[in-house]
């Protein structure tokens, strides 16, 4: 179907497409790479008076690592360039597993992470990693940034925390303390291409005993927001780490999810699917963190 | 409101139109400039009928703006050939050679999905000359048949690869 009929707007600067942002409040709308606004556009899921796109505003593509504060994520950043990045597949790999998870080839060669994460979908292929690995999304309003915790930046389906005169700009991941690992997994109907139908994201941080340090683990389409797997971090905390408390996490994880059923999965099946998947995930992780 | 002058560099060649800024690449290359080898077919970007290249990397038509595809070099099932004559110094080249192993190996059935299978398969072969038969079908997972005549789309891959890169 033909596009609804907009004012395209193409900012060079951020403080003009903050100022954009200001002046039409309530009536635009962002896009960067378009694969989701494009197609809500088209089914009149939203209809703005403007689009901004901010893909000619200088700088903002680029991906940067430093040992003290971790990677940087530009927000135009293709999934495609996370996917492929050396800096990505060195510092956090499951950051480029999450990003080949997404969608198809010409899907991962126009849009881009940000973009993924502020389309808020609560199966979002590329947030669980980033909620386990503590990433925080760089808002600016064209005069001053803030960085929000990403804890606190989904607010429900399609909705988050950046305020009417905000762009998220970047995603920053800070480096992992030693004897961590982190692991992704995803399970969908179609094995590619698909939405996941359950996704987890696991960060795990040993001790020098071997033990669970810190662990935190993010449940994706099981809830209105990405979730996080509390009772099973509580419970792995300072636990040491086997087959047995892998599995216990595992069943934990499944109590605090509260998916719904649809088209890619029943309630049942999808609470099944977080006890096998954040189980796998540990393992995973764990075994990446004891190397 | 009002259309907008853009150049579009599609095939190497410079096209000025007028367009809405509503208007999607895959609506300009059909609708416009009468291109349609390029197909529509879910306009929502799971197909893969409408892939095109834009600087050599494979985008779903459908879902791009025509004003913001200038300044990029647009390919699409139209050039493929004339690339490959470019690319070869020939003064003529009828097909591409992926274009010819989808006809010898019988990858075509209906023929809707092959511009977007055989741009996706340029994609493909131009980063990674000598795919497995997994990576061909993770590459070509963007594109769909319902003819469902995958397993000749892959042989005929593979043969576009063995032509373009010969093994040793």
């Amino acid at each position: 179907m033909s596009l609804p009929q907009f004012t395209f707007l193409a900012p060079t600067s951020l403080s003009e497409a903050c100022a954009l942002l200001e002046k039409h409040q309530g009536t635009i709308k962002i896009k960067a790479g378009g694969t989701d606004m494009i197609v809500r556009l088209s089914h009149r899921a939203v209809k703005p008076d403007y689009l901004m796109s901010i893909k000619k505003i200088p700088g903002l593509d680029t991906i940067s690592y430093a040992p003290d504060t971790g990677l940087t994520i530009g927000a135009l950043a293709l999934l495609r360039a996370v996917e492929t990045s050396p800096l990505i597949l060195e510092n956090a790999p499951m950051l480029a597993r999450a990003a080949h998870a997404t969608a198809t080839v010409q899907i991962r060669n126009m849009g881009t992470v940000l973009g993924n994460v502020c389309n808020a979908s609560p199966s979002a292929d590329n947030i669980p990693t980033l909620v386990a690995m503590h990433a925080a999304i760089v808002a600016s309003n064209g005069t001053t940034e803030r960085e929000i915790p990403i804890d606190e930046f989904f607010l429900g389906p399609g909705r988050t925390s950046l305020q009417a005169n905000e762009i998220a700009i970047a995603i920053k991941v800070p480096p992992l303390a030693p004897k961590s690992g982190v692991s992704y997994q995803k399970i969908s109907p179609r094995s590619k291409v698909d939405i996941a139908a359950v996704n987890i994201g696991a960060l795990l941080t040993l001790d020098e005993n071997e033990q669970c340090q810190a662990v935190r683990i993010s449940m994706g389409a099981v809830g209105p927001t990405p979730l996080r797997a509390k009772q099973a971090e509580t419970y792995l905390t300072d636990r040491k780490i086997s087959d047995e408390t892998l599995a216990a996490a595992g069943r934990l994880a499944a109590e605090d999810a509260s998916p719904i059923s649809d088209v890619r999965a029943s309630r049942e099946y999808r609470k099944l699917m977080v006890e096998v998947l954040t189980t796998r995930a540990l393992k995973e992780a764990y075994g990446f963190a004891k190397n | 409101m009002k259309k907008e002058l853009i150049t579009l560099n599609i095939n190497g060649d410079d096209h000025e139109i007028a367009v809405y800024p509503w208007r999607t690449l895959n609506e300009v290359l059909r609708d416009q400039l009468h291109l349609t080898g390029t197909k529509l077919g879910c306009g929502t970007g799971d197909c893969g009928a409408c892939t095109v290249l834009l600087d050599g990397q494979s985008v779903s038509s459908c879902l791009t703006l025509a004003v913001e595809a200038q300044g990029q070099k647009i390919t699409t099932i139209e050039g493929l050939a004339l690339e490959a004559a470019a690319n070869k110094d020939l003064e003529k080249c009828e097909l591409d050679p992926i274009q010819e192993s989808f006809i010898a190996k019988g990858a075509i059935q209906c023929g809707f999905c092959t511009p977007g299978m055989i741009m996706s398969t340029k994609f493909l072969l131009d980063h990674t000359p000598k795919p497995t038969e997994a990576e061909i079908r993770a590459g070509l997972s963007g594109n769909l048949c319902r003819c469902t005549g995958y397993n000749k789309i892959v042989d005929a891959i593979a043969d576009a690869a063995e032509k373009i890169s010969p093994t040793k």
